[in-house]
């Protein structure tokens, strides 16, 4: 296994908290993106709280993992992690997308500390991230890439030629990870431009590809550890909710964007406190 | 850096070779200097490179958003990328990620655009650049650069080495007429060249118009007299407001000339610092008047367009007709 039970229960706990941090911001923002936030929190839970080695104290160590959020829209999903970790301060999130704040729908690497590219425009992270991790071959660095794509991002040409590049060099360094959660801003995938066969998609293009239920750490962390001893490059296809631990937007395209007041703030947090149990039971049960 | 050339180089090499070769020196001596192209290594000269420095050097195939993406990350990682391709495809099919990644978060990324204006004559429009000027100077961070041959780039190259943030060096196909015999010593990006002197009237030229602008203003000192200030504006952005203000105060006659559209190019930038000033001044833009380019040879384009040595003399001659009213202190009148 590649995470204990200890750790398994320690990574939920965080999540749940994240979560609850996301519908918090997306209140004090009066909107945001909360479906594909919750979507992804997961795997940046993991990858943050177990797995990349980074210096809350300085930034721009230039040996620390790197972290791609390619789906740059998915910025108040990765701030609850960035303010929890300290990065940034924890009242700053009551700023976010007000006039004059550091912080934005998509995160700004000149002015958010841990943020390591400005994502937002669609296509452009693999890239980035396959720069990165050529530089620390250049470099002779041993430090990691990670990459969250969104589904729907995957219908942008560039994309496709990072993956090319990234099988082309051999670019074990980057983990490449797609957070497939169906939905994008004008109905589910497959209706408007659809994705499927995905997986051979990533296959044909030379990666060692594997499907992974995206909410689950267990899975995920195997996935990830077996990634890290393989030449070959690898992609990890996060089956997803959007919305996930939501009831009223899990599962729902309309809210991959979307404004909530106080109440259904409330009810938000109401049905992530059963989400997270329900999350408990299946893993001590398991 | 003292890099050394002669005016036999730059008569052997092409501007591209040149750029080449002033790039391997460079890296010699920075080992954080690393070359990406888009299937152009053969075409923009820049394989040389990769004789001397194969490990440094990332073909990454007919994909210019990607190798502008990955430059970035490169360059977020500590690297200093230069990419190789096509003026048009830097400033068109690359520009997103240009913009987003490399100008937005202020990257020390060089872009090399070549085969620029229409110096890729018998190509077509598909393959002349004659919007980047325009486009890229409007993205905040950049410097813009066109060197006027091949020491000039030389120039360019190793200033931009030296220069933290994001550079656009745009330079031409094949050999450039020659304006500079030795190094630039005193190069210095956002400072014009003054190329020769003159109180009757200023020609702003970049990059191949500069050797024709300065043909024309020799010719009409010899056959009629005039004395026309020549200004080599090698760096389009940062502007050299300061030249521009002081040949429009000296001079009261501005021709610009560039193989670019008139619309937001060099044009374009001395048009605002003319219409910021609040004095008056005659003002011809030569070069593409907003249409696309034709096919030919690139000198018989630059005579379509005016900028040649034929076309800048003609229109210096029809500036001349212009009279101004005596009016010693019209410039305080603003």
């Amino acid at each position: 296994m590649a995470l204990s039970a200890q750790e398994i229960l320690q990574l939920e706990t965080k999540a749940n908290e994240l979560r609850h941090t996301i519908v918090d911001t997306v209140l004090w923002a009066g909107s945001g993106h909360l479906g594909g936030s919750l979507s992804m929190i997961d795997v940046a839970t993991l990858l943050y709280y177990h797995y990349m080695k980074i210096d809350r104290d300085n930034p721009h160590w230039e040996d620390r993992d790197r972290f791609i959020l390619s789906k740059g829209h998915a910025g108040i999903g990765f701030v609850s992690i960035l303010s929890d970790l300290g990065f940034i301060k924890k009242e700053d999130l009551k700023q976010f997308n007000l006039t004059g704040s550091h912080l934005g729908i998509h995160l700004d690497a000149t002015k958010v500390p841990g943020v390591d590219a400005s994502t937002g425009s669609l296509g452009h992270g693999l890239s980035i991230a396959l720069g990165m991790a050529l530089a620390a071959r250049q470099l002779g660095k041993d430090y990691r890439t990670f990459c969250i794509l969104g589904d729907g991002e995957c219908n942008e040409g560039s994309v496709w030629e990072a993956a090319m590049a990234i099988s082309h060099y051999k670019a074990s360094n980057l983990l490449t990870m797609v957070d497939r959660n169906h939905a994008m801003i004008d109905g589910p995938t497959e209706e408007v431009m659809a994705l499927e066969p995905f997986a051979d998609k990533w296959k044909a293009f030379g990666f060692h590809t594997e499907v992974v239920n995206g909410h689950d750490f267990a899975a995920m962390a195997e996935a990830i550890e077996a990634s890290f001893e393989r030449e070959q490059p690898t992609c990890l296809i996060l089956d997803t909710i959007k919305g996930a631990g939501v009831d009223f937007a899990a599962g729902d395209y309309r809210w991959h964007y979307g404004a909530i007041n106080e109440e259904l703030a409330q009810e938000a947090h109401r049905s992530l406190d059963a989400y997270h149990q329900k999350r408990l039971g299946a893993v001590k049960g398991a | 850096m003292g890099l050394t050339y002669t005016s036999l180089d730059t008569t052997k090499l092409s501007t591209a070779e040149v750029y080449a070769q002033a790039l391997s020196e460079l890296a010699a001596q920075d080992e954080r200097i690393v070359v990406l192209t888009s299937d152009l290594a053969k075409s923009t000269k820049i394989g040389g490179f990769r004789e001397s420095f194969p490990e440094r050097f990332y073909n990454v195939g007919i994909a210019e958003q990607n190798m502008f993406g990955i430059a970035a990350g490169m360059a977020a990682s500590g690297l200093i990328p230069f990419t190789s391709c096509f003026a048009i495809f830097n400033a068109c099919r690359g520009l997103d990620q240009v913009h987003t990644d490399i100008c937005y978060p202020n990257l020390n990324v060089k872009m090399i655009g070549s085969h620029a204006g229409t110096s890729f004559g018998q190509a077509g429009s598909t393959h002349h650049s004659t919007e980047d000027i325009a486009i890229l100077r409007s993205i905040a961070n950049l410097t813009v650069l066109v060197p006027a041959d091949g020491m000039e780039t030389a120039a360019c190259v190793e200033a931009a080495v030296a220069h933290e943030g994001p550079v656009y060096i745009r330079i031409n196909r094949g050999f450039d007429q020659i304006v500079y015999r030795s190094p630039l010593e005193d190069y210095q990006i956002g400072k014009a060249n003054v190329l020769h002197e003159g109180s009757d009237m200023t020609f702003i030229a970049c990059g191949s118009a500069v050797f024709t602008a300065l043909q024309a203003a020799r010719e009409l000192e010899s056959l009629d007299g005039l004395k026309i200030r020549v200004l080599d504006m090698h760096t389009i952005k940062p502007l050299d407001v300061e030249a521009v203000k002081k040949a429009l105060k000296d001079t009261r006659r501005i021709i610009t000339a560039e193989d670019h559209t008139v619309i937001g190019g060099l044009g374009g930038a001395v048009a605002e610092v003319i219409a910021s000033s609040g004095m008056g001044c005659a003002f011809r833009r030569l070069g593409l008047q907003d249409t696309f380019s034709a096919i030919g040879y690139h000198e018989d384009l630059m005579h379509l367009h005016e900028i040649d040595v034929d076309g800048i003399m003609k229109n210096a001659r029809e500036m001349m007709k212009i009279e101004f009213e005596e009016d010693d202190d019209w410039v305080d009148e603003v």
